[in-house]
């Protein structure tokens, strides 16, 4: 079914977040602009109003939902909006689906388009989730493109929930905060991808609390910051039980682009085992000297290097 | 055919590495380089492939000197090479790497086609990162994969039975006497008897200078009988 209220650059942008090909299978929840252009409720799936009246919706997976995708894209297409929405799921036992929710912000004039989304996510015992996210900035203007989300995650025993983040460009300030308490036996996984270039910024803090015994959770963030720009990465793992915690930030920077890394690991059981991995420095060398023996320019050389990177 | 030309190459702090070499790696044949470490053969194959610059001296494809040239230039006219120690890339799979070096999309069956070759099983490798997840067998295989993906009238290999288990050095072997047979130009830096062998020429290296060159049939006695003496091939005398 055609989303018919969906304006062209809303459109556009659906495409690149979200997949969008003139239609979504499934449940789908479409904002724009602060306002919803579509809404779909499936049997499993159910999309209502959020209950405290705030802006935005709640998503409620029936419990043993399997393999449903439901779609929850943001879409900002002009300057002089400053979108705020809270989004809230309710994962049933055993449910296994996936989350689509894509943001596009666009401003073709010098007034600000900021999306900004406060989600929860509470995922019952034994739920696998995967939330897949891209972000995209575009539009000529001079107004500065922002997203700046929020997720709080609470997994129930046995539950997973694995966060897919892409960000790669046009994006001109970002600031991701995650926080989320682990019960036992759940598993959180994160793979974020980030490009900066110009004077953009973009800011990525995780706070991961592991209660449970033998939770887990593997933070990976892999980045590019080129021109001017800045990133910062802050991450605190805190182990309470038996468990394992490992988070990794690995960027690429160039130019006159400034990377900041601090991680923090709390242990509070000596069977909690905690790892971080941080690396940032330049392109290798020999990188590009083995991909020019294959017939690649530098330039082509470099843009392989961090195609493959960002993968 | 390559040609060096009184090749002289000298690190910055002065050491001479490459001394007046000059020599002539025939087309269409494989040529082993052989010598005792630090003689200079890595650097040779660098200076074939443009990843060193000559001090001073000429270097000739075909007749056609490219000194000059950069590696892209080199490797676009059809030279390749593959690392003594291959380079890893954290986020490349295998497929990308083979894929940049074909300079286009491959199918599974030639993916299967490249990987069977340097005894890889394609579907437990075509989306593995080449990054420090793989072995150092296993990224050797790959970087020569990455030669052999190319297909270029000369292809280099610096020590290609680094790191490669015996099972897999059999085929490595008839990978090389296969490319043989169909003409390609191949320079092999090498201290394994098996690939000397198959070799068609043979360069020892040592010190920087050309101890020896020739047909296998003649220059590998003398390397034999080095060995069993215990020190550096004297070798016979180039020209000779």
């Amino acid at each position: 079914m055609r989303i018919d209220a969906l304006n062209p650059v809303a459109e556009r942008l659906l495409k690149t977040v979200a997949g969008y090909q003139g239609e979504f299978k499934g449940a789908y929840n479409i904002r724009q602009d602060s306002g919803c252009a579509g809404r779909r409720s499936t049997d499993n799936i159910k999309i209502v109003p959020h209950r405290e009246g705030k802006p935005g919706i709640e998503v409620h997976v029936a419990p043993g939902t399997k393999g449903e995708t439901v779609f929850i894209p943001a879409t900002v297409t002009r300057g002089n909006v400053d979108d705020l929405t809270y989004n809230d799921f309710y994962i049933g036992e055993g449910a296994e689906v996936t989350i689509v929710a894509g943001c596009g912000v666009h401003t073709d004039d010098a007034g600000e388009a900021r999306h900004n989304g406060v989600h929860r996510f509470f995922i019952s015992r034994g739920a696998d989730v995967v939330y897949e996210e891209k972000h995209i900035g575009e539009g000529g203007g001079d107004g500065k493109r922002n997203i700046d989300p929020v997720s709080d995650v609470y997994l129930e025993e046995d539950a997973r929930l694995t966060i897919d983040t892409v960000q790669l460009g046009g994006v001109d300030h970002s600031d991701r905060v995650t926080t989320a308490a682990l019960k036992a036996r759940a598993r959180l996984v994160v793979r974020e991808r980030l490009l900066t270039s110009g004077e953009q910024t973009a800011t990525t803090r995780f706070d991961v609390v592991m209660e449970g015994e033998d939770s887990g959770c593997d933070l990976v963030s892999r980045s590019v910051a080129r021109g001017r720009s800045r990133q910062e990465f802050f991450s605190r793992v805190v182990g309470k039980a038996r468990c394992a915690g490992h988070s990794a930030c690995d960027a690429i920077v160039a130019d006159e682009a400034v990377v900041t890394a601090a991680p923090q690991l709390d242990a509070f059981s000596p069977d909690a085992a905690l790892i971080h991995e941080a690396a940032i420095g330049k392109i290798a060398g020999e990188q590009i000297l083995k991909l020019r023996t294959l017939g690649l320019t530098e330039e082509e050389a470099e843009a392989k290097i961090v195609e493959g990177f960002l993968r | 055919m390559i040609e060096l030309r009184n090749v002289n190459w000298t690190l910055p702090e002065g050491q001479e590495i490459i001394s007046d070499l000059s020599l002539a790696i025939p087309g269409g044949k494989l040529t082993v380089v052989t010598g005792p470490n630090g003689g200079g053969k890595t650097t040779l194959a660098k200076l074939i492939a443009g990843l060193v610059t000559p001090t001073s001296g000429q270097i000739l494809l075909d007749g056609r000197d490219i000194t000059g040239l950069d590696v892209t230039q080199r490797a676009r006219l059809g030279i390749s090479y593959g690392f003594q120690t291959p380079v890893r890339f954290k986020g490349l799979t295998v497929q990308g790497l083979l894929e940049a070096a074909a300079g286009r999309l491959l199918s599974f069956d030639e993916m299967c086609d490249l990987t069977g070759k340097v005894g890889l099983c394609t579907a437990d490798y075509v989306d593995r990162e080449v990054d420090a997840s793989l072995s150092g067998g296993e990224i050797k295989r790959v970087e020569i994969a990455s030669v052999l993906a190319r297909g270029t009238r000369v292809s280099i290999f610096d020590e290609p039975e680094a790191g490669i288990d015996m099972w897999s050095f059999n085929g490595l072997v008839e990978v090389f006497r296969s490319l043989k047979q169909q003409g390609m130009t191949m320079v092999v830096i090498s201290h394994q008897q098996r690939l000397i062998e198959i070799a068609d020429e043979i360069v020892v290296l040592s010190g920087g200078h050309l101890r020896d060159q020739g047909p296998r049939e003649l220059v590998m006695p003398g390397l034999l009988a080095g060995e069993i003496a215990g020190h550096c091939p004297v070798g016979r005398k180039v020209g000779a």
